[in-house]
């Protein structure tokens, strides 16, 4: 398939299908990061990319024998693995026979979350979401080490004329959206500190709220966004989730227990977890918004500077 | 209420798949767009308030309301911005254009 909109819109519905795949799985947190950062975020940032390297792919030279080969002899493999596997939902799995059972039956009194997920993802493996926070910090420092670039002052005239030819554009888009911001912002919120009870948390409260800042953007102009946002300090933000998620395991480690435990937090263990949690999924939700915001900015602002400016209403 | 309830559902599927037959059949994408743009607001609506009917729990009923409202806020504006971007960049021209030369050819 050569049109690459075509493609990316395909991903997008793939990721949506699949969102449901997980919910009928029971697995409704993974299917709420899958519906917000699949579905989402990730097919609106490769669609600014798209309206930068333009829509056609080009015509590719090498032979793709060689490539089909090695897929169907690694998928083969694959489902060759697959044959001594357990069968599917069985109890006596080795999956189910580990960790599982204690994080089932003792979860509610060692961490006393509702949702065994959060407390597994936030308590037990504290360290590997950590690992994630900061790959998801370090991806958002390269993008922004590769793609910044130095702003040039834009006069305000301009910027007034263009918002106006856009506000009679957009006119519709632009009254519905601003009536469903807010909504979407308080709906990240609620993500964000609901995550304890029910499905969600910080990776997924922070791309929601993102989601929510892009819109602005793409219906109010990069510059009206530019003056609502300020990047240093967007910058500083993502910072300061991975400070803040990394500073809670110094506290927990400097009150005499160790790295991420979170009972030191508190004169009661349980407090101490609840109160651990809500400090890391908060560093966590910061951290994404933060980096997904830069990045789409960035990406944005390339898009500006690119020589084929025809694709501007798109 | 059961009653109702399957009326509201039958008359949504119908309105999707006449919606989907609309956009496969249709000749340009103006009509297809009217044909997916108008169906899809009703068929969501109606299939929602049946749901809505039948179930007992009222936190569902709440949350089929809310997502009522959020539909019939986006789906008519998605159906705008598409045709909107569609007119901004000359679609019609292109495809009469496309029409008339396919004519020509048959002529």
């Amino acid at each position: 398939m050569k049109d690459l909109l075509a493609v990316v819109m395909l991903l997008g519905i793939y990721s949506l299908l699949s969102a449901s795949f997980f919910v009928t799985m029971d697995a409704v947190d993974v299917a709420f990061t899958e519906a917000a950062v699949g579905a989402g975020v990730s097919t609106l940032l490769m669609l600014v990319a798209i309206t930068m390297t333009g829509r056609k792919e080009h015509p590719t030279r090498h032979k793709p024998l060689l490539a089909i080969v090695v897929v169907i002899i690694t998928g083969s493999l694959l489902i060759y693995g697959t044959l001594d596997m357990p069968r599917f939902g069985l109890a006596e799995a080795p999956i189910h026979q580990h960790v599982a059972p204690r994080y089932i039956n003792d979860s509610m009194q060692e961490i006393g979350v509702p949702n065994i997920v959060t407390s597994v993802l936030a308590s037990y493996r504290a360290f590997d979401t950590f690992g994630e926070v900061v790959v998801i910090f370090t991806a958002g420092m390269g993008v922004l080490a590769l793609l910044s670039m130095v702003r040039r002052s834009e006069d305000t005239e301009n910027i007034d004329s263009n918002n106006y030819s856009m506000h009679e554009q957009h006119l519709i888009l632009r009254i519905v959206s601003k009536m469903l911001i807010p909504f979407i912002l308080m709906f990240a919120f609620y993500v964000q500190f609901h995550g304890d009870f029910g499905p969600g948390g910080g990776f997924q409260a922070g791309v929601i709220f993102a989601s929510a800042i892009f819109l602005y953007t793409m219906l109010f102009g990069m510059n009206t966004a530019r003056r609502v946002i300020n990047q240093a300090f967007i910058q500083i933000l993502a910072a300061t989730g991975v400070l803040l998620y990394g500073s809670v395991g110094v506290v927990s480690l400097l009150n005499g227990k160790s790295f991420f435990d979170y009972s030191a937090l508190a004169s009661d263990p349980i407090a101490g977890q609840h109160l651990g949690i809500l400090l890391i999924e908060l560093g966590v939700g910061i951290t994404v918004a933060a980096v997904m915001i830069i990045i789409f900015f960035n990406f944005a602002d390339r898009r500006n500077y690119s020589p084929n400016k025809d694709s501007e209403n798109s | 209420m059961q009653v109702i309830s399957a009326l509201f559902l039958l008359i949504g599927s119908f309105l999707c798949l006449s919606g989907g037959i609309g956009i496969l059949r249709f000749p340009d994408f103006y009509t297809r767009m009217h044909a997916v743009g108008v169906t899809d607001t009703l068929a969501t609506a109606m299939i929602l308030i049946g749901l809505i009917l039948i179930s007992s729990d009222f936190l569902v009923d709440v949350k089929l309301v809310i997502i009522l409202l959020m539909t019939l806020f986006i789906s008519p504006t998605a159906s705008h911005a598409l045709a909107n971007a569609a007119l901004h960049n000359d679609l019609a021209k292109k495809d009469k254009k496309s029409n008339d030369e396919v004519t020509s050819s048959n002529s």
